[in-house]
């Protein structure tokens, strides 16, 4: 069956907003960068954009639902991807996430694994047949998400792991858990916490400690909470002159903190202004999954809102304070080939999803 | 029927919508605590919060002789710094910083021009080697000017004139090629590492860790308070095996020459005095140098930035003779030859002519040795074929890298019919094995390789390695001990051995080729070598063309048998081989003395000691000497130290 698709339907509001944020994003890496050895930053930054895009418009292109048939094959790919790091994986920092590819290039699994997670859990619940879920549900959509991030964990990452839970929130939450199974599921949770505690590395503890109480430990894990409040405090109403990342006392202030750097720079305005861009692009979302021609459209869409959603959450509350210390980042503004690709690819399947909305 | 087409419940959907708007409130919220409601606070929190971070330079370990006595040590300098982490207008202060530096205004504004890609916690190295009143100047001025500061830095400080310049090398930043590699991987820019010699090969023992200290700054840069400091280690200093007494003697014994010198003690390898000349002065490198003074000293064709000790390749002459009287005699082949030698003869077609024009006459072993007979080792050589001679030779040493602890050492070439094969993809031809025989042709030896060669037969086969820092010296797991004390055997005939050895001490008598630098009291054995470097009918052309003249060799060593000191010296230029011999005796005539001074015997902790006396006086009439004086008096005996040699120049 031909199906007609039209550019027309192309969501470009959304790219508008999308490319304004990171196009703030690229000026804030430049100013946060030029007199650091990372300087030029910017353009790399600028290249993954334009990658990204052209992969948005690929990605569109295809039939979402056709992936979606296919969406077994690409589940055990990324299992196998996953394994291939846990065996071959680079040691890097502590941690074994990347693999090297030929042309130097690393690669990580972990986030293209996002991607097809989306796609798997809205799978899993479109094929649903009953309105509410049944305990076996919960739990094979539990181990369809939880078999990966527990491979996440073991890297260990657990920052990136983290990131799959909301695809798995969303599902269930849309799919029709009821209030009483998500009740049973906290507890246990709850009663799990201790042992979780104790399973943590020592650096993941002092973080968690550093966020209770950052003046403990002033020049350790402390030091980054202290030193992004400072700056943000800083900017003022209007924005200041960004002392604290110019002279480095901001950390990685194009990567994690980059909206720390940016509040510095353009106070409370300014960030205030992103964050209404961000607002608007996850309601834009939002709607765009309310339009979807079928139930897998839907929960594609709002998977793809479940993590934007996450990141922006636990992100900029480090930022502010409110969460702790992790290596997560932040979306379309924070410099990495790994993350501008991913949201741009799951962009694209939005796009995918909208484009088709008149036509079944 | 609940299919896929069915929709997402709506009420849902517009429950996570909320929760966002939720989520979005509660980070406007954190955003509006902190840039409105606490907004002053977070702002003097950034002023007050700076650190700053200034390393403490370690100073680089000293070098000693064998008896302790330095060589090379460090003196502090201190360097002008300007700090860029405040928010001075730096440009408006150029006038002023230039006045009290003594620089050019325009300078400043360069370099702070230059200095603008850099991060700003950088500071700007402005003025290297300050004054005091340069110093003081910026002490002076801490408050209106406190982005002025001081870093003292250690500066080599090498002998002065060259004196032992390429043993012990020079050292210079790390460069960029050196970073990318992997054994420089802890090393950052501007670090001081060694470049050559000593410097370089033991960096790791010598170069220390620097340290940092952070203070408390305001943003205006002025210091506020200590926060921790974690203290330079120091460099370890690194003792050689070299005499400063032998080196001087070596060293005044090249003045004005070209070529090497080395004076090695056989039994253990350990090399008591190395010099090459001509030579530069390293504390030039110490200081930037020039591109005009680098680029003379690289293209200079006397090549004075080799050491020569270790690094020219030439033709040995008729030092290899002596290796050749080893082939011979192992092979029963020399013993027993007899030539008759008529001033040349002919082999395979061709003459080939004998330094002494009317020929020696009958010859046997020990007089083609003392008397250098060309004829005969001709013979020897065509009765043994190259592949022999490599044999002996290579066992000896010939053709390889002796591996003496010192960076690019080469390996000299010691022909045979596979080494042509394998570089010239040709044949080897007989004839040319006549020349290898006096130690011309295709062969090529470094000093130090032909000195361990004739150390091993003077040692009735004993081979050891050449070093010039003693391994126990050094600290546990630094260097592998076993290399530097590696002992190889090379099988040689007892009968051969004294017989050779004892036609190498008639060298310097005179019935031999160096009878001029014969030493009354000392048993000296050796053998002269004049090696050409052009042909001799090209030679005899340019009679007075000083680049055409023949190089000297000499290689001695005292006593003849089982020796303490053997000495090599190459006189590039000086024609015969009995002038090198003339340097060589007395750098051992030097050594000799040296071991023949007895340190005084001085009273020891004898308290008072009571000496009595008689002297002559005038008498009353005022005549000389017709009085006698006698006094008792008390001395006290107390420590004195013997003297200790002369200190090297440039040592102050």
């Amino acid at each position: 069956m031909s199906r007609y698709v039209s550019y027309r339907d192309f969501d470009w509001l959304l790219i508008i907003f999308v490319l304004m944020i990171c196009t703030i994003g690229v000026f804030e890496i430049q100013s946060a960068t030029v007199h650091t050895k990372f300087a030029g930053a910017h353009i790399k930054q600028m290249y993954w954009i334009l990658g990204g895009l052209i992969g948005m418009f690929l990605v569109s292109l295809l039939n979402y639902q056709a992936l979606l048939e296919q969406v077994h094959w690409m589940y055990i790919a990324a299992i196998g991807s996953l394994m291939s790091v846990m065996i071959f994986g680079q040691k890097y920092l502590g941690a074994r996430r990347w693999i090297k590819m030929p042309g130097g290039q690393h690669f990580q699994p972990s986030e293209w694994v996002k991607l097809i997670l989306i796609l798997a859990v809205a799978k899993y619940f479109a094929d649903m047949h009953h309105r509410e879920l049944s305990w076996s549900d919960f739990i094979k959509a539990g181990a369809i998400v939880g078999i990966p991030m527990l491979m996440v964990l073991a890297q260990p990452d657990l920052g990136t792991a983290l990131t799959y839970m909301p695809i798995a929130l969303m599902g269930l939450f849309l799919g029709g858990v009821r209030l009483k199974q998500a009740l049973i599921v906290l507890l246990i949770a709850g009663s799990v916490m201790p042992l979780a505690w104790h399973k943590l590395k020592p650096y993941q503890k002092d973080r968690l400690i550093s966020f209770m109480e950052p003046e403990a430990d002033k020049q350790g894990s402390g030091y980054q909470v202290i030193q992004s409040k400072i700056a943000v405090g800083s900017g003022g109403i209007w924005g200041g002159t960004g002392t604290q990342t110019h002279l480095s006392y901001l950390p990685v202030p194009q990567t994690d903190f980059i909206f720390a750097a940016f509040s510095e720079e353009h106070g409370f305005v300014g960030a205030l202004g992103v964050l209404l861009l961000y607002f608007i692009v996850l309601m834009r979302l939002t709607q765009n999954a309310q339009t979807a021609p079928d139930r897998a459209g839907t929960f594609v869409v709002m998977g793809v809102v479940a993590v934007l959603s996450f990141h922006i959450l636990v992100n900029v509350g480090m930022v502010v304070g409110f969460m702790p210390v992790t290596g997560i980042p932040l979306p379309l503004m924070s410099y990495g080939g790994s993350s501008v690709l991913f949201m741009f690819l799951a962009l694209g399947m939005v796009m995918n999803v909208r484009m088709r909305r008149f036509v079944n | 029927m609940f299919g896929r087409d069915e929709k997402v419940s709506s009420i849902r959907l517009t429950a996570v919508q909320y929760i966002i708007l939720i989520i979005f409130m509660i980070l406007a919220y954190g955003l509006w605590r902190l840039q409105v409601m606490q907004s002053d606070f977070y702002a003097q929190l950034a002023e007050k919060n700076r650190i700053r971070n200034v390393p403490i330079l370690a100073p680089r370990g000293k070098i000693l002789d064998r008896q302790g006595r330095v060589i090379v040590d460090n003196y502090p300098s201190f360097s002008a710094l300007l700090l860029r982490d405040s928010t001075r207008d730096l440009n408006a202060d150029a006038e002023i910083i230039a006045q009290g530096l003594h620089l050019e205004p325009k300078e400043v504004r360069d370099r702070i021009r230059k200095f603008t890609s850099m991060p700003q916690y950088q500071p700007i190295f402005l003025k290297d080697d300050i004054t005091p009143d340069e110093l003081a100047f910026i002490e002076a001025h801490k408050n209106e000017l406190p982005e002025l500061d001081t870093i003292m830095a250690h500066r080599r400080l090498y002998p002065r004139n060259g004196f032992m310049a390429h043993l012990v090398g020079y050292v210079g930043e790390v460069t960029e090629t050196m970073l990318n590699q992997p054994q420089f991987e802890f090393y950052n820019p501007g670090d001081v590492v060694g470049v050559s010699g000593v410097e370089k090969q033991y960096n790791q023992i010598l170069m220390g860790q620097n340290g940092s200290r952070r203070a408390l700054v305001d943003s205006r840069g002025k210091e506020m308070g200590r926060l921790d400091e974690t203290p330079a280690v120091p460099g370890k200093q690194l003792k050689l095996t070299l005499d400063i007494d032998l080196q001087i003697a070596a060293e005044e014994v090249m003045e004005g020459k070209n070529g090497a010198v080395l004076a090695m003690n056989p039994r253990n390898g350990e090399i008591l005095a190395m010099v090459s000349r001509p030579t530069f002065d390293p504390n030039d490198f110490a200081v930037r140098v020039s591109r005009d003074e680098w680029n003379k000293l690289v293209n200079d064709p006397d090549k004075p930035l080799l050491n020569k000790a270790i690094q020219a390749q030439l033709a040995p002459g008729s030092t290899f003779k002596i290796l050749m009287s080893v082939a011979g005699w192992q092979e029963n082949i020399a013993q027993t030859l007899n030539v008759h030698c008529s001033g040349g003869a002919t082999f395979y077609g061709r003459r080939f002519g004998c330094w002494v024009k009317g020929g020696h006459g009958p010859v046997d072993f020990t007089k083609a040795i003392y008397q250098s007979c060309d004829v005969f080792f001709y013979t020897l050589a065509e009765k043994l074929g190259i592949d022999r001679i490599a044999k002996y030779a290579t066992a000896l040493g010939l053709g390889q890298k002796t591996g003496i602890d010192l960076p690019n050492e080469v390996s000299g070439v010691m022909p045979s019919e596979e080494w042509k094969i394998r570089n010239f993809k040709q044949k080897w031809f007989a004839g040319e094995t006549i020349s290898v025989g006096i130690g011309q042709g295709a062969i090529a030896t470094t000093p130090v390789q032909l000195m361990r060669a004739i150390s091993a037969i003077s040692m009735d086969g004993r081979m050891v390695v050449p070093h010039v820092v003693n391994p126990t010296e050094l600290p546990s797991g630094v260097v592998d001990v076993q290399r530097y004390t590696e002992v190889k055997t090379i099988p040689i005939d007892s009968t051969g051995y004294t017989t050779i050895t004892d036609a190498m001490a008639r060298v310097l008598l005179p019935e031999g080729t160096a009878p001029s630098a014969h030493i009354p009291g000392i048993d000296i054995a050796g053998k002269t070598g004049s090696a050409q470097i052009v042909s001799l009918a090209l030679r005899a052309k340019h009679e007075n063309d000083d680049n055409f003249a023949q190089n000297g060799w000499f290689v001695g060593f005292t006593p003849r048998r089982n020796p303490e000191i053997i000495v090599c010296v190459l006189f590039e230029g000086g024609e015969h081989g009995k002038l090198a011999a003339r340097l060589a005796t007395q750098v051992i005539k030097a050594y000799v003395d040296k071991q023949n001074r007895q340190p005084t015997k001085m009273a020891k902790d004898a308290g008072k000691v009571d000496v009595g006396a008689l002297w002559a006086t005038p008498d009353e009439d005022g005549k000389a000497n017709n009085g006698i004086g006698a006094g008792h008096f008390v001395v006290e005996a107390s420590e004195k130290k013997p003297p200790l040699a002369a200190a090297a120049p440039g040592l102050q």
